[in-house]
C-alpha cells in the first residue's frame, strides 16, 4: 500500500521536477503512515531517489519504451501500482505527464487532480489545493475514490532532501501492440537548452521590443542567466516568436524562480499564467503599465537601453560569483 | 468523416474571479461566457476539414440550459449540429464519461477537445474519453492532417514539438497552432440567423462517477508594492541580496 510516484527522466537521467514529485510522494507518504516507492523508465542512477525519501524503486528497462509514449507509459505504470498495491499515485506537472496521466487516471478509474500546489490539506478525506481559473484563484478539492492520482504543480513544492535507504529493482512491463497505436516519428527539440517548464529563470519580451529583429538582447540575456525564453500573445499571434514561447492564460504557465518582463505591459491573461513565478521583475518604459503593480522589482526605462546595460552588469556579476 | 468538436462554456479570458455562498461557488454575475478558446481553436479546424474534405461537424457540451448561447455560437461558426447533456459539469471524469456516451452512439471518427478549459484547467476530458472508448489519443496538438484513416498530428512538447502518426478513430487535446489566431471566425449576420434553425438535441445525462469535488475557493493574497529601482546595479544586488534567485 505505499504511495507512487512516476519519476520522468530523459535520456536515462532524471527530470528536477523528479526529485520534487519524490519529495511530495514521500510527504504523503509519511501522511499516510507508509512508504514512497518510484517508478522510472529507463532510468540511471535510480538510487539518487533516496535523497529525496524514495524507499523502493521499480526501473522499467525496455527499449520499447525509450521514447515517451502516452498509452504505453500509463498501462506500465497501471501495472506497477497494481504490483505494489498502490492506490495513490503522484505525478509531475510536464507536457508528456500531463498527456499521460488522463489515460492512467481513467484505466484505474481514479479521480485526478491536477496543479496541486502543496501537501495534502487532510488525508481523510483526501483534500488538496490546487490552482484553478488560471492561476486567478485556488481551490481545495476534495478526492472521492479509493484510487487517485495526484498531478503536482513545478516549483511548488519544491525539492526536499530526506535521506532515505532505497531498494533497487527491475520491473516487467507486459504490453501488446495496443499500447504503440500512436507512434512518434519525429522529436524537434533544443537540446540542452532550458525550457519554460523547467527553467529556473525564465526571460520574457513583449511588443516594446518592436519587432523581431531585436531579440538578439532578449536571447543574449537568457544566455548568461541560463533562462528559457519566453513571450506575450500578441508577440506569438505576430509571428515574431513560436507558439511555444507564448505565456499566459492560452499559452503556457510560468512557475519559474524569476521571471523578468521585457516590454510587456501585463494584461490580465499574461499576469493570470505568470502569477506562479515567485520573484517577477519588469521593465517598462510606460510606469503605468498594469505589470508593474503584480511585479516585486520594476525599471521605468527603455529596453533598449536597460536590457544591454543589464547583460554587462550580469557579465560582470557572473565573473565575480563564479 | 463524422467530427465532434467538445465544448466547454467558460468565463471570459478578461473576467475578474470572484465566489459566491461562502466561496463554494464561482460568481457567475456579470460575467460573460466563451467558447473555451483552446476548444475554439480546434472548432475552427474542425470548420477546414468541412470545408476542404467535406467532413460533418457536430459541437456537444454537458450543461444546463445557460450554456445554450454559448452552442449557438458554434453553430454560428458553421457546425452542422449542437447537442447538450443536460447535466451540471461536476468534473473531469464525469464530464468525459457524458462525452463517452454521445461519442459512442454517434460513430464519430474524430473528436477535438481543447487540451483544457481555462476555468478549472483539469486537461482531463479528451484523454479520458479516449481510454474509455479506446480511440487513440493526441495532446496538446498544434496540427493536425487526416488521409483516409491515417492521421499525421504534431504535439507541443517541453522544448519543442514532436510529431506522431496515428489512425482514426482518434480524439485529440488541440490548442493554438491547430489554426492561427488571424483564422478564428466572428459568426456573421447570415450564420448567426442559419444557427437559430440548425438542430439543438438535448440529451439526459447517464449515471457517471463523482470522483472529486471542490469544497471552497480562494484567492491569492494580494501582492505587496513593487520596489522600483533606478538602475541595474541596484537591480542585480536586490535579485542576489534579498530574492536571492540569482
Amino acid at each position: 500500500m505505499s504511495v507512487l510516484v512516476y519519476t520522468e527522466s530523459e535520456n536515462g537521467k532524471f527530470k528536477k521536477s523528479a526529485f520534487e514529485v519524490a519529495s511530495y510522494a514521500a510527504e504523503v507518504a509519511k501522511q499516510l503512515g507508509t512508504s514512497a516507492t518510484a517508478v522510472s523508465f529507463n532510468a540511471k542512477e535510480n538510487d539518487t531517489l533516496g535523497e529525496y525519501g524514495v524507499s523502493k524503486v521499480m526501473n522499467i528497462a525496455n527499449d520499447s519504451l525509450k521514447t515517451f509514449n502516452a498509452k504505453a507509459y500509463a498501462k506500465a505504470i497501471a501495472q506497477a501500482a497494481k504490483q505494489e498495491g498502490a492506490t495513490t499515485i503522484i505525478v509531475s506537472s510536464s507536457a508528456d505527464t500531463k498527456y499521460m496521466a488522463p489515460i492512467l487516471a481513467a484505466t484505474l478509474a481514479a479521480g485526478y487532480v491536477p496543479n496541486v500546489v502543496a501537501a495534502p490539506e487532510s488525508t481523510s478525506p483526501f483534500t488538496v489545493k490546487r490552482t484553478a481559473f488560471s492561476n486567478k484563484s485556488f481551490a481545495h478539492t476534495q478526492m472521492h475514490t479509493d484510487n487517485k492520482v495526484i498531478g503536482v504543480s513545478n516549483n511548488a513544492f519544491g525539492i526536499r532532501e530526506n535521506k532515505t535507504d532505497v531498494a533497487v529493482e527491475d520491473f516487467s512491463v507486459s504490453l501488446d501492440d495496443s499500447a504503440f497505436s500512436t507512434k512518434s516519428v519525429e522529436i524537434d527539440k533544443v537540446i540542452g537548452k532550458a525550457t519554460i517548464a523547467d527553467a529556473e529563470i525564465v526571460v520574457s519580451a513583449g511588443r516594446g521590443l518592436k519587432g523581431p529583429e531585436n531579440w538578439g538582447m532578449i536571447e543574449e540575456l537568457a544566455n548568461i542567466l541560463g533562462a528559457a525564453t519566453a513571450c506575450s500573445k500578441p508577440v506569438s499571434d505576430l509571428g515574431w516568436r513560436p507558439h511555444g514561447e507564448h505565456v499566459g492564460q492560452t499559452g503556457k504557465p510560468v512557475a519559474s524562480n524569476l521571471y523578468i518582463a521585457i516590454g510587456i505591459s501585463g494584461a490580465i491573461q499574461h499576469l493570470a499564467g505568470v502569477s506562479s513565478s515567485k520573484t517577477k521583475v519588469v521593465i517598462n518604459t510606460d510606469p503605468e503599465a498594469p505589470f508593474f503593480k503584480a511585479a516585486d522589482y520594476g525599471i521605468v526605462g527603455d529596453a533598449f537601453e536597460v536590457v544591454p546595460a543589464l547583460i554587462e552588469k550580469l557579465k560582470e556579476f557572473k565573473a565575480q560569483n563564479a | 468523416m463524422k467530427i465532434l468538436v467538445c465544448i466547454s462554456n467558460v468565463p471570459d479570458t478578461t473576467s475578474k474571479i470572484n465566489f459566491t455562498d461562502g466561496d463554494t461557488k464561482f460568481d457567475t454575475n456579470g460575467v460573460q461566457f466563451v467558447i473555451n478558446p483552446n476548444d475554439e481553436f480546434g472548432l475552427t479546424r474542425a470548420m477546414w476539414f468541412k470545408e476542404k474534405q467535406g467532413a460533418s461537424v457536430h459541437v456537444a457540451t454537458v450543461g444546463g440550459p445557460s450554456v445554450e448561447p454559448t452552442m449557438r455560437k458554434a453553430l454560428a461558426i458553421g457546425a452542422d449540429e449542437a447537442i447538450r447533456v443536460n447535466t451540471e459539469p461536476v468534473d473531469g471524469f464525469f464530464v468525459a464519461q457524458q462525452l463517452a456516451e454521445v461519442i459512442k452512439n454517434g460513430g464519430y471518427d474524430l473528436v477535438i477537445c481543447g487540451r483544457e478549459s481555462i476555468d478549472y484547467n483539469g486537461g482531463m476530458v479528451p484523454g479520458m474519453i479516449a481510454t474509455f472508448l479506446d480511440m487513440n489519443f493526441v495532446n496538446t496538438c498544434v496540427s493536425l492532417d487526416i488521409e483516409g484513416t491515417s492521421a499525421t498530428a504534431i504535439r507541443e512538447i517541453d522544448g519543442g514539438k514532436e510529431t506522431l502518426n496515428t489512425t482514426l478513430p482518434l480524439v485529440i487535446g488541440g490548442q493554438k497552432g491547430l489554426v492561427e489566431e488571424s483564422d478564428l471566425r466572428i459568426p456573421n449576420m447570415r450564420g448567426i440567423m442559419q444557427a437559430r434553425q440548425k438542430k439543438l438535441s438535448v440529451l439526459e445525462p447517464v449515471s457517471a462517477t463523482k470522483t472529486t469535488e471542490d469544497l471552497s475557493f480562494d484567492k491569492p493574497a494580494p501582492k505587496g508594492a513593487v520596489k522600483l529601482v533606478a538602475t541595474v546595479d541596484e537591480l542585480v544586488t536586490l535579485l542576489h541580496n534579498e530574492a536571492k534567485v540569482i
